[in-house]
């Protein structure tokens, strides 16, 4: 069963890539259909929407066999949250796209939906036994809710992405904060692939680096490491000669293997984001900007709001409601200032703060889709380094 | 008011002082320019916009802007974070002196931390000031914005000002063969569309969804509810939030029930995951450490009988049995007692020989409740054990004597007194977990070590929070209000005959235009009418077209 579930996933995987192809088609087979007078543009666009609908069958294929053999719904350690949020942004997309039939949004959104499954796939997939605190279906109904709601949102950055790419001139001669920022969430678009590319090359070869080290408290430790040792531990000795040394020791304060992932997936991602520069010759919003060229700002950024609109009463739901449910039958209280509650009440006050400044000031337009961008950086702050550099009741992977 | 400031229209309607936009025909009352009209909220006259003579107009000015009342809400947003930074006071290990933690975890930034408060930033009085500020925001300026808004949409006349018309984002005209036919096509698509008709010499407006208008104004009151109920808390009786820790067998008063109820813990139970479990496998092989899969305490609940003193132990009548388990407290009389923690065998009961060391004879044993320890023991043959100390948690202080930390046996140690026919004078011993020293040189007879008792203790939370209901209340309201406002947008459709035989579209929604345009699409396709201009939307393209032109014609220059 669970082998099962991780094939339904590839699948569900594979069939974003061709849904992100036909999308692709969509945008620019458009112009040989208009020369026969075709006002509606072509039926690539419905295509790419129905496999991004069998993909997300086949991925709910994958959530129920994974519950079957683990005996609770799969959103209850890193690798399950992430994969499951990858989906419900593919939701979020299905739903929305109902709504606004907008292919760039597929275009733009299936890639980053398996970017995030692919990222979730480098935390290990094992499946977990829930300590007595998660055996709730209150916390199920919480986490799900609140997946679907981030999910959704997630849709509001994408939107608001394609506005911006549209909308900003990012020609060579302009040099602003607004170019420097869309060039910089390129990057980091660039680095998340080139990370998970990295950890999984890495993993797949057998990599491992072990060293006994003494921590921080003067006690002797050992750790091992799953990408080559750029900073090794205190006093890192490895353990197998065969293994490779680190190239630099890192004080005992310094959490070197943490240390040493952000460095490669930095690196790895200045890696890509080079060849990508060194191939295109231009800013990469740049070299995006033809695909977009028939896109309506007007309909980008409604779309960008109307997904924040749908997303944020679930969020609420899912993400404080319900959360205070279960806090109060499992924690005895419903609210206790835990760094994940405090994280998802910043993502409530933010979009508060985005719909009055939309509806009541008039915030529209570029302002709007940078608020829409901050927001996903928030979830994914919150889902990343809260559950895994915070510590707190949260952090059970 | 005086009744002079009042604003008369043309079509003979009084509009309130202030008010932008006729209340009834729409004609606007200001701002005789031809950009497109501000329709937030009407155009109506609000308090806010009107008065700021008084300091009572002041607070409720600064308070009903939403400028403020964003800035309120982004401040609230930056405390929070703060307080994530480092963990709160509540997160830190107890027992451990804040001041120093926080310097000796985080360095001087944790020093600085700990000076500014921010170890306790949520229940800090300035905290305290934004949520308060935050309420007092959400109730002024909803007051502020519902009651004209809502006399204003009452108040609307079908027939409209040709300049409310024309200043609308989505205007148009159209020049069909029969009007009277094409306005009774477009009011039965509108019908089939759910829009509500009213008519008016043949004019029309179609509007839906004005409900979901206060949306905003209905979520707004559920969090205000929710506030207070939250503050409910600070009042004596309504929240209760105690912790006891509880031994196999024992029987304890429950904290903050007033000595009411007593609860018995029958029986601690772990259970661990099996690690042979096949779905588990895998995972468990990764770590060492052995998974909990559940903890319970087999609990019985007493009350006292009525009429009996506190402190006296009265009659207890059982009422109720329940297993506690994470996530299933036992419930009664509002309080509920949660499992939160557990201790496994813990020393309880500790066993000493008092034994002849030259002939390795043992005299007798006495067997020590470590939690009721008496003073003497008495064994056969006329000897006796006294307990001159004990320490429950042995440590020796910085001075060098025997003290202990809690009255927890975790590292139980004793001063015995032994006496018997045969000693002159009562022989001390110290006796600690690999420890026995005689105090005053060599001892006849020693105490030896024969056995050790354990028992698991169980941690439970007792709980009452009467601002629940509250909370509920509040909570739901606001998530109605949510969706209300969310998911429906308010549109309206105005048909309108001109005098040439024209009709005159405009349309208005307070959101998700491409959907009203929609709308005026099927309109035009089933009717003779037109789709009206966006007049917004032509604004932006015209300057995004001059702006290329700019930036083509710099191009070939170069």
């Amino acid at each position: 069963m669970a082998a099962l579930s991780e094939t339904l996933l590839l699948i569900a995987f594979f069939s974003y890539f061709a849904s992100t192809i036909l999308f692709a088609v969509s945008l620019t087979g458009k112009k040989w259909r208009n020369k026969e007078g075709d006002m509606s543009g072509n039926r690539w666009g419905t295509f790419g929407y129905t496999v991004a609908i069998i993909g997300f069958l086949f991925a709910m294929g994958y959530f129920f066999t994974r519950w079957a053999a683990a005996g609770h719904p799969p959103v209850s350690n890193m690798f399950e949250y992430t994969a499951f949020l990858g989906i419900t942004l593919t939701l979020g997309f299905i739903v929305i796209y109902a709504i606004y039939k907008s292919n760039v949004l597929g275009l733009f959104t299936m890639p980053i939906a398996m970017l995030i499954i692919a990222y979730a796939s480098i935390f290990p997939r094992e499946v977990e036994p829930l300590i007595p605190a998660l055996q709730s279906y209150w916390l199920h109904i919480h986490v799900i809710t609140t997946a679907i709601g981030q999910g959704i949102l997630a849709v509001s950055f994408v939107a608001g992405l394609v506005y911006l790419i549209r909308v900003i001139d990012t020609s060579k001669e302009q040099k602003n904060k607004q170019t420097f920022f869309l060039e910089f969430i390129m990057y980091c678009l660039a680095s998340v692939l080139a990370f998970v590319v990295v950890s999984n090359a890495f993993n797949l070869a057998g990599f491992e680096s072990e060293f006994n080290y003494v921590n921080e408290l003067g006690e002797e430790a050992e750790i091992t490491y799953n990408l080559p040792p750029v900073f090794g531990p205190h006093e890192g000795e490895v353990a197998d000669e065969n293994q490779m040394d680190a190239l630099i020791t890192m004080p005992d304060w310094v959490e070197s293997e943490d240390l040493n992932t952000v460095f490669w997936s930095l690196a790895s991602g200045l890696v890509l984001y080079g060849l990508l520069r060194l191939i295109f010759r231009k800013r990469l919003s740049y070299a995006l900007k033809p695909v977009l060229k028939g896109v309506s700002p007007d309909k980008a950024d409604e779309v960008s709001y109307r997904a924040i609109a749908i997303g944020f009463p679930i969020f609420t739901l899912g993400g404080l409601i319900f959360a205070m449910i279960w806090a109060q039958i499992a924690w005895t209280r419903f609210w206790g200032w835990d760094p994940k509650e405090v994280w998802a009440l910043i993502t409530f006050l933010f979009y508060a703060a985005y719909l009055h400044l939309r509806l009541s000031r008039g915030w529209h337009g570029a302002p709007s889709a940078w608020l829409a961008v901050i927001g996903f950086a928030i979830i994914m702050f919150n889902l990343i380094f809260v559950n895994l550099v915070i510590a707190g009741l949260h952090s059970y992977a | 008011m005086l009744s002079m400031s009042k604003v008369s229209c043309e079509c003979g309607h009084i509009n309130p002082e202030g008010t932008e936009i006729c209340e009834s025909c729409g004609k606007p009352l200001q701002h005789e320019n031809k950009q497109v009209l501000n329709m937030r909220y009407e155009g109506v006259a609000r308090r806010s916009q009107t008065y700021n003579k008084s300091i009572v107009d002041k607070i409720w000015n600064f308070f009903s802007s939403v400028k403020v009342g964003v800035w309120i809400i982004v401040l609230t947003l930056l405390a929070s974070s703060l307080g994530t930074i480092f963990p709160q006071e509540l997160f830190i290990p107890p027992n451990v002196d804040p001041a120093a933690h926080y310097a000796q975890e985080y360095g001087v930034a944790g020093k600085v931390y700990y000076t500014l408060g921010f170890h306790n930033l949520y229940g800090s009085w300035w905290y305290m000031g934004l949520i308060a500020a935050l309420g007092t925001s959400l109730i002024i300026a909803s007051i502020d914005r519902v009651v004209p808004l809502y006399r204003a949409l009452k108040t609307q006349r079908v027939t409209r000002h040709t300049g409310f018309m024309k200043r609308q984002r989505l205007y148009g005209t159209s020049q069909p063969e029969n009007v009277d036919e094409t306005m009774a096509e477009a009011k039965e698509l509108l019908k089939s569309k759910r829009y509500n008709i009213r008519e008016e010499n043949g004019n029309l407006v179609a509007e839906k969804n004005r409900f979901s208008r206060w949306g905003p104004y209905v979520n707004h009151l559920g969090l205000i509810i929710f506030l207070l109920g939250a503050m409910l808390r600070f009042f004596p009786g309504m929240y209760v939030d105690e912790n006891v820790w509880v031994r196999d067998g024992e029987t304890v008063v429950l904290p903050g029930t007033d000595g009411e109820y007593y609860l018995e813990n029958e029986e601690f139970v772990l259970e661990l995951y099996d690690e042979e479990d096949e779905r588990f496998v895998e995972s468990m092989a990764r770590t060492s450490d052995p998974v909990v899969e559940t903890f319970q305490t087999n609990a019985v609940l007493y009350e006292r009988e009525q009429g009996d003193t506190i402190g006296v132990d009265g009659e207890l009548t059982r009422i109720d049995e329940h297993p506690i388990e994470v996530n299933d407290p036992l419930t009664f009389d509002n309080f509920s007692v949660y499992q939160v923690d557990y201790k496994l065998n813990e020393f309880s009961d500790m066993s000493f020989e008092l034994t002849n060391r030259e002939t390795d004879e043992a005299v007798g044993q006495i067997d020590i409740d470590l939690f009721d320890p008496e003073d003497t023991y008495e064994l056969d043959d006329g000897y006796a054990v006294d307990i001159h100390s004990y320490f429950p948690d042995f440590f020796f202080t910085d001075d060098g004597d025997p003290s202990t930390r809690s009255s927890v046996p975790d590292n139980p140690a004793f001063i015995f007194e032994m006496s018997g026919p045969d000693l002159e004078e009562p022989e001390i011993s110290f006796v600690g977990i690999q420890q026995n020293m005689d105090v005053n040189g060599d001892n006849q007879y020693g105490m030896n070590f024969a056995d050790l008792d354990t028992n698991h203790v169980t941690a439970l939370t007792v709980r009452k929070d009467l601002t629940l209901p509250f909370l509920i209340v509040g909570g739901s309201i606001f998530m109605i209000g949510l969706i209300q406002g969310s998911y429906w947008a308010h549109r309206r459709i105005w048909l309108q005959r001109g005098e040439d035989g024209s009709v005159h579209l405009a349309g208005h929604t307070n959101k998700n235009w491409q959907s009203l345009k929609r709308d005026f699409e099927a309109l035009s396709n089933q009717t003779e009418l037109q789709v009206p201009a966006d007049q917004i939307e032509e604004k932006e393209k015209k300057e995004e077209a001059e702006k290329e032109n700019e930036t083509s014609s710099r191009n070939e220059k170069e």
